[in-house]
Formats: structure tokens, C-alpha cells, sequence
């Protein structure tokens, strides 16, 4: 929108950052060096970058934690509604700029939405009278106003969000701070916050910024700049469509929109002038139709083109041979492998509150063959967690029957199934407790009373499948995030499952550690392990499952082909799920099979992979 | 989904229709006559008096299992260790010695020593079900803003009022913790001995503890984001008037402080003696 972006010019700036560094008190380089930023009234930015980038510490400049609760050294000016954080009361601060921080439940601190949305009120002395109404009045900006009695437990993740964003609006900030809005929420949920945070800026004129790295989700609504940032610094600092044009996202470890990636692949990249920030509106040229039209077909009719490393699985033959159409159900594909799970007509119904039960699962009749990689797809809330707590014996089913290895596993405890099944946490600090990484993998071995000799030969084993020999004798708090999942990975892979269950293993990723990761798992696989991803992700599906089950409301909706699942505007809008840009560009392309283009862009995005890693 | 181990039971009964304030009052009204009252008649007229509010108070028992197990475990120890180090201390208190029991060395049970001990565990019975009926009743918003008003700083009167807010989502993280350890083998069940099952509780704790002092760490930015403790002072959204039943239990907590100072002049001693 560039007549907007010509009126924000004029606007006064409400945030100014000049060569502006900061180094946190306890490392010995700077996290951020040279940031030059103006935010001007009624602007909408997006400021995107990979893990570490330094996007959070760049809010904390803004929005004052910086000094006054992070501690370090800062050089060059930041001015915040024309003040400097550091010489002002963080709520003078706060006044101006509102910040919604990545976990709502944190900042959730009433017990009811009322309570939590007058929290600031409160520590005003705003008197009690005056409240009620200033808190109607947020709560019905920010799409909650008629949750205003529901208490934290009773609110979906976007709800929360919510609540979190009228405690801020309460106070008639001018600016709107986004800590990774999307970060924890499904993908339709996601969309409504987008679009929230869309309305707010046209019709209040909030000042919006939001730190993200799904970018396609936030450019499901128009912003006026995109800032890129990478080791502390800012790359880029420009209009959406001539950064996408540019190529420096993918250079820098985000992940443009699927659509533009696509068309990349096809050898058409997107121009600026063609507004390629919605695959629903871009200007496609009819070059680019005939170039994605001619690059689907090569891959369709290529039968030596999917020789990718997915195709080399041990004991699964033939597991998605990903350029076949009409692939919409894998069991068949695999008739010889045995089943590694097997749920027949499972049914979950637990008590909520006195003398109230709800279903949590019906009727879920699914199998999982040896070898498999298959997705558990689902919004928050449809069943996808509690289906993966009947597997693992947590919760104690109220009809149906799970069978693991063929074995009725009824009766079972938690522990001897862990023997069978694997189930690695999202985040790994929920599952690590020993300081050193060989401590931490063998703890489990060591319970099951094994002989040493034993747990070291499995150690050794784990260690190498997962890539962490190196690390062996290092202290667990000198990890990265990925090196910590990778280490839950090997402590529950030394106990030798035939099934691994990961609830959402990429959550809060970049782009190049979720490949990175991504393709560790499916070499995993191919070495035999059956894995179960549980993710409300479409892309992870598509890219590396050669099947999925997605649930909704407890209700096994579809067992099949993921590309298929998300070209399926009417399946994907009954299970909250987003049919990605890839839809749309198959169909302004006039492809019969938009999984067929899917299917095209899996291929062309792994031998990209292929091609990084073996450039590294 | 399940009942806190101690927390707001939203379960409305007559005690819940109180204003915060009336209950604490009441609460440090049995607190206080119980530490100065050791007379046995006070104290089974308040023990009494408690479980009876806990009859009307529509809270069960099983809402608050653990806790009241917790208290009957130290109950019963405290009453063993009371008579392993000092069985004669009744005799000492009362001036008499009834031996019921002889027993080895100067373990002998008396009349006076079970007497005294009968007192300590009626404080017991006493004072406790009235303060978890308070915090049961009170849901905690209104608990801090109740200790905010009898002048409790209101940091830290928000400080306890959280701990209540967060015990649910903390307990849902040990339960996930607990699964996934417990399917590595980490039993934490009766099946296997208690040395094992301590450390393996251990291994659970260990990152439950890390990942809430996390937690704590964002809280608290947020909140300071939102302008806690900016001010001396700050206003509530939950806040009850006093009504007249309000007024009445905090008359009731007033006398229940009375009482054992006027027995203190009556029985001319902090205990009552029923053997002189």
C-alpha cells in the first residue's frame, strides 16, 4: 500500500532507534550492533529473523526491560514517544507502547478475563467504579468482550492472546508490541489474530509491530514495511514485495511464502511490481503460468526425479513415492510391513468438574505400519495431545482398544509401554534432569536396571544416530535449543522404541533449524524408527509425512495424503487448518491436481536441502 | 481439569457468599485464640465449630486430600515425638501422675502426658480446617485484595495470590512431565521401593522447578510492563462490601480471641486441669 506508507512519512516517529548496540551484562558480544529503526504513528511493521537474530532483544530496547530489567551496556539513542526508556519509569513507557509477550499464559495474572484486563487499571488506582466500563471497552476492541467472567483454564491459546491484547489497549497505547504472536497458536487461529491486529490498525490507527517469523501467516494482511534482521543487525528494511523479490529472506533463514518459493522453483522468481505478498492477488504473469504448469508436469511424468532421501527407508518400501497422483492412502502402499499401532473404535470420555464428563476422543479407528512417518494433524484443542496420551497410557480409554505391535495394549502401565513407544515432549526442558548429556541419556536405561556395559553400548549407539558424539561429555545448559531436543530424542531412542510419538517437535523454530531438524528425524526414520508427528503444521506434514490423520473435535475427519488434505479448501476449513499459498497457485495456474504441484514443491524444496547441506 | 491441591474450590456454598475479609479476620481470629488458649473445653468448642463450618461450607474432603493427609502425617508425628522426648511434661504441667501403661525407661503413658497431648492435637483440629476453608472459599483475586485491606503489603498479598492462580497450570506440567518420565522408565508408582521412587521423583521435580522459575522470570516482566508496583498503592476490580453476616463472623472472630484470655484469668493458668 504505498499511499499509506506516503502518509506515515509525514507522521511523527513513536519509536526512533539511531546506531543504537546493546550487550547483555553476562556475554561478551553485543546482540545488537548499529540499529537504525523509525517507527512512525499509524505504520504497520513486521520484523522478522531467525533464532538469535536479536528481534527480542530489540522489543526489550523498545519497551523499556531494557535497562530497567535486562542489565548491559548500550550505545547510540532510542526514543519512545520522544522519551528514552532508560530515563523514564518503565510505565511511562509502557503508556506508549503495549507488548504482548509470546506466552499469554504468562501474562495472563487475573483469574478471570475482567480481572486480567484491569490489572493496569488497578496498579493506576483507577477507582473501582471507573473500571467496569474501561475494561468492556478494551475487551470488545480485542474480540473478547463476551468472555469477560471465563477463567484462564476455559480459553484457547487465541483467546488468551487476546485477553492479553485488551490489557494492554486498556491503556490507550499508541503502539502495539507483538512478541511471535503466532508462535503458539494453530494456523486458523493465527489468520484471526493477523486479521485482529488488521482491524485495530485501520480502524483505531494503533501503530502495530509485530516480531515474527511466520512470515506467510502475517502477510495474510498488508504491512508497510518488513524489517529483516540477522546477527544483531538489520539487513533490510523495505515494503514487502521488494523484499520477497529480493531473495534475502531465504538467504538469511526465513522462509519466504510458499508461493513465492514455488515460483523460485519453477525459475520465474516474483518482481516487486507484481505485489507477491498473497498468493490469492499477486500479478502472476502468464510466463510464470506456463513456467509452473511445465515444472509440475517434469515432475509428475519424472520417474527418477524423487530419488530423494526419503525414498531409501529400510523396512518401509516404497513409502511415498512423493510425485505419484492419486497417493490418498499409504497403508495400501505398505502391505508388508506389520503394525506398529493399531486403534480400533478408540473413544476417550474424562470428568471435568463435578458430575461433568467430556468426549475428548470418538471413534478413532487408525493404523500406524512399521517404518512410517505420519502426521497427527489438528487445531489446538481437537485431540491431537490427548490421542497421544491413550497411546502412552496417561489417560485410560473409555471404549476401542489400542494395539501396539500387534498386542492389546490394555493393562499396560505408562512404563511398559514407554518400552514400545516413545514419547518426546514439546519443549526439552520438560523432560531433561540430569546435568550431563551421557547422564541424561542413560537415566532411563539405568531404571530399567540394565548392565552397564549395556547402557554404554546404546549410549554410543544413540549418540552417533543423533549427532551428538561431540557433546557426549558436555553439561546439558551449554546446548541450543535444538542440541536439548536432540538429546530428549536420544534419551528416549536408547530405550529402543519401535514407535517415536513428537508432540509439535519444530514449535517456535526458524526456518534452518526446522530443516536441520526435520531432516535428522526422517534419517532417523529411514534407519527403521517409526515416527508420529503431532503438529498443527501443515507445511511439516506435507514436507515429511507421507500420511496424515487429522483430527477435529475429538473426530478422526480424514486419513490420507497430506498435499491432499491441504488442497482441500472444505477438509482443511473443518479441521482449522489454512490451505497454504501453494493452493492458490495451483489453481490460478489451472492445475487439475493442486497436490500434484504440492507434491512438486516437496521434491524441489528437499534437493534444495540436499544441495545446502552438501555445500556445508 | 482436576481439583487443585490447595486452591479455590468454585463449588458456591454459604462460606463462599463471604466477603474475603470477614473470613481472614475469622481465620486469624481461630489462628490467634488457639495460640493463646490451651484450654481443652475452648479448643473442642472451636474444633467443633470448624468442622461444622466445614459441614456448611459445601467443600468435600476429597477436594483437599492431600493436603489434610499432609497434616494428619505431621500430626502424628509430631504427637510421637512429643512423647519420645518428653513423656513426662503433662505430669510436669499438671502436678499429678496417673500411670496408665507402664512402659520401659520413662516411656510410662499418664493420664496427664495424653491429656496434654489431646490439647496440641485439638489445636490441630481447630485451626487448620478453618484456614483452608479460607483459602478454599476465597477465590484469589479477592484473597489479595482481603489481605491488601488489613493492611498486608500489597506486593506480597499479589505475590500469594498468584502462587494460587498458577498451582492448576503447574500442576498440569507435572502431570506431562511425570508421563513422559514415567514412560522412560522413571516410575514414580507404589511398584517400586521408595529410594528409587524418590530419585525418580527427583528427575520429574527437577525440570518442573527450572521451567517455573522461567516462568516466574516472564511473569514478572510482564507484569512490570503493566505497571505493578509503580504506585504505594492500587485499587482492586474484586472487591466485596461488607455485609451484615460479614460483620457477625468478624464479632465471632473477636470473641473466639476473647474467650481464652478471659479463661487464662479463670483457670488462673494457660491450661485447664481437670486432675486438681
Amino acid at each position: 500500500m504505498p499511499s499509506h506508507t506516503r502518509d506515515a512519512e509525514g507522521a511523527a516517529p513513536l519509536i526512533e532507534l539511531a546506531e543504537y548496540s546493546f550487550q547483555y551484562r553476562a556475554q561478551s558480544e553485543p546482540t545488537l550492533h548499529d540499529i537504525d529503526l523509525t517507527v512512525r504513528r499509524g505504520e504497520k511493521i513486521a520484523i522478522v529473523g531467525a533464532s538469535g537474530s536479536g528481534k527480542s532483544t530489540l522489543i526489550s530496547a523498545i519497551n523499556g526491560l531494557i535497562p530497567h530489567h535486562h542489565r548491559g551496556t548500550t550505545h547510540g539513542t532510542v526514543r519512545v514517544g520522544g522519551q528514552d526508556p532508560a530515563t523514564v519509569p518503565l510505565v511511562s513507557t509502557a503508556s506508549v507502547v503495549g507488548t504482548v509477550l509470546q506466552d499469554s499464559n504468562s501474562q495472563f495474572v487475573g483469574l478471570t478475563v475482567a480481572e486480567d484486563v484491569a490489572f493496569s487499571l488497578e496498579n493506576q488506582q483507577v477507582p473501582h467504579d471507573e473500571m467496569p466500563a474501561r475494561i468492556a471497552q478494551a475487551a470488545s476492541l480485542a474480540g473478547i468482550g463476551d468472555r469477560l467472567d471465563a477463567s484462564p483454564q476455559d480459553l484457547s491459546g487465541g483467546q488468551k492472546q487476546r485477553v492479553a491484547i485488551a490489557g494492554v489497549l486498556v491503556d490507550d497505547v499508541e503502539v502495539l508490541l507483538l512478541d511471535e504472536p503466532l508462535a503458539n497458536l494453530d494456523p486458523a487461529a493465527g489468520r484471526a489474530t493477523v486479521e485482529l491486529l488488521d482491524d485495530l490498525h485501520r480502524e483505531r490507527g494503533t501503530t502495530i509491530v509485530i516480531v515474527e517469523h511466520r512470515l506467510e501467516d502475517v502477510l495474510h494482511r498488508d504491512v508497510d514495511r518488513i524489517v529483516l534482521m540477522a546477527d544483531g543487525r538489520i539487513i533490510a528494511d523495505a515494503p514487502p514485495d521488494d523484499l520477497l523479490a529480493s531473495g534475502l529472506l531465504e538467504e538469511h533463514g526465513i522462509r519466504p511464502p510458499l508461493h513465492v518459493a514455488a515460483l523460485r522453483h519453477a525459475g520465474e522468481p516474483v518482481t516487486a511490481a507484481q505485489r507477491p505478498s498473497r498468493s490469492a492477488d499477486i500479478d502472476l504473469t502468464s510466463a510464470q503460468i506456463a513456467a509452473v504448469r511445465t515444472w509440475v508436469d517434469a515432475g509428475t511424468h519424472g520417474p527418477g526425479s524423487p530419488t530423494t532421501d526419503g525414498s531409501t527407508p529400510g523396512p518401509a518400501p516404497g513409502s511415498g513415492e512423493p510425485g505419484a497422483p492419486g497417493t490418498v492412502s499409504t497403508p495400501a502402499e505398505a502391505p508388508h510391513a506389520p503394525l506398529a499401532l493399531d486403534l480400533h473404535a478408540v473413544r476417550c470420555e474424562v470428568p471435568v468438574g463435578p458430575a461433568r464428563t467430556a468426549v475428548l476422543l470418538e471413534g478413532i479407528t487408525a493404523s500406524v505400519r512399521r517404518g512410517e512417518m505420519i502426521g497427527v494433524l489438528g487445531s489446538n484443542g481437537a485431540g491431537k495431545s490427548t490421542l497421544a496420551r491413550v497411546i502412552c497410557g496417561a489417560e485410560a480409554l473409555s471404549g476401542g482398544k489400542v494395539l501396539i505391535g500387534g498386542v492389546d495394549a490394555h493393562g499396560w502401565s505408562v512404563t511398559e509401554r514407554g518400552k514400545r513407544v516413545g514419547f518426546v515432549l514439546q519443549e526439552p526442558g520438560q523432560m531433561i534432569s540430569q546435568p550431563q548429556v551421557t547422564d541424561e541419556i542413560a537415566l532411563g536405561l539405568r531404571a530399567q536396571g540394565l548392565e552397564a556395559e549395556e547402557i554404554s553400548r546404546r549410549t554410543t549407539v544413540v549418540l552417533e544416530a543423533c549427532g551428538l558424539t561431540p557433546f557426549r561429555t558436555w553439561p546439558v545448559s551449554a546446548l541450543s535449543h535444538g542440541q536439548k531436543k536432540r538429546v530428549t530424542i536420544a534419551s528416549v531412542l536408547a530405550l529402543e522404541p519401535e514407535v517415536l510419538i513428537l508432540d509439535e517437535p519444530t514449535a517456535g523454530q526458524d526456518f534452518a533449524h526446522y530443516s536441520e531438524f526435520m531432516g535428522f528425524l526422517r534419517t532417523l526414520n529411514a534407519t527403521g524408527t517409526t515416527v508420529v508427528l503431532i503438529t498443527h503444521d501443515m507445511h511439516l506434514a506435507v514436507e515429511h509425512t507421507e500420511r496424515v490423520l487429522v483430527l477435529s473435535a475429538g473426530r478422526l475427519l480424514a486419513d490420507a495424503d497430506p498435499a491432499v488434505v491441504l488442497t482441500d479448501p472444505e477438509l482443511t476449513r473443518r479441521a482449522d487448518l489454512v490451505t497454504t499459498g501453494l493452493y492458490d497457485l495451483a489453481r490460478r495456474c489451472d492445475i487439475a491436481d493442486p497436490h500434484a504441484l504440492v507434491h512438486r514443491f516437496v521434491q524441489a524444496d528437499r534437493a534444495d536441502q540436499a544441495d545446502s547441506e552438501a555445500c556445508r | 481439569m482436576s481439583t487443585p491441591v490447595l486452591g479455590y474450590i468454585d463449588r458456591p456454598g454459604p462460606l463462599h457468599a463471604l466477603s474475603g475479609v470477614s473470613k481472614l479476620v475469622l481465620a486469624l481470629g481461630v489462628v490467634l485464640g488457639a495460640m493463646i488458649g490451651f484450654d481443652v473445653r475452648y479448643l473442642a468448642v472451636v474444633a467443633a465449630g470448624s468442622i461444622a463450618l466445614w459441614g456448611l461450607s459445601r467443600v468435600r474432603l476429597r477436594d483437599l486430600a492431600l493436603v489434610l493427609w499432609l497434616i494428619a502425617i505431621f500430626a502424628t508425628l509430631n504427637n510421637i515425638g512429643i512423647f519420645l522426648f518428653a513423656p513426662g511434661y503433662g505430669t510436669e504441667l499438671f502436678g499429678t501422675r496417673h500411670v496408665l501403661v507402664a512402659g520401659p525407661w520413662h516411656w510410662d503413658v499418664t493420664a496427664e502426658q495424653l491429656f496434654y497431648q489431646l490439647t496440641v492435637t485439638l489445636k490441630y483440629v481447630a485451626v487448620l480446617p478453618s484456614v483452608l476453608l479460607f483459602v478454599a472459599t476465597t477465590r484469589p483475586p479477592e484473597f489479595a485484595s482481603s489481605l491488601a485491606r488489613i493492611g498486608v503489603p500489597y506486593r506480597f498479598a499479589y505475590a500469594i495470590s498468584l502462587a494460587l492462580r498458577y498451582i492448576p497450570d503447574v500442576q498440569r506440567e507435572f502431570r506431562t512431565i511425570s508421563l513422559a518420565q514415567q514412560a522412560r522408565g522413571l516410575d514414580i508408582s507404589r511398584a517400586v521401593g521408595l529410594r528409587t521412587r524418590a530419585r525418580n521423583l527427583g528427575s520429574t521435580l527437577m525440570p518442573l522447578l527450572m521451567g517455573t522459575f522461567d516462568r516466574i522470570e516472564s511473569i514478572s516482566a510482564a507484569m512490570e510492563l503493566r505497571g505493578f508496583g509503580r504506585g504505594p498503592g492500587r485499587t482492586w476490580l474484586v472487591r466485596r462490601a461488607l455485609r451484615p453476616p460479614d460483620v457477625l463472623v468478624m464479632l465471632a472472630a473477636g470473641l473466639l480471641v476473647a474467650a481464652p484470655i478471659v479463661l487464662l484469668g479463670v483457670n488462673g493458668g494457660r491450661f485447664w486441669n481437670p486432675f486438681g
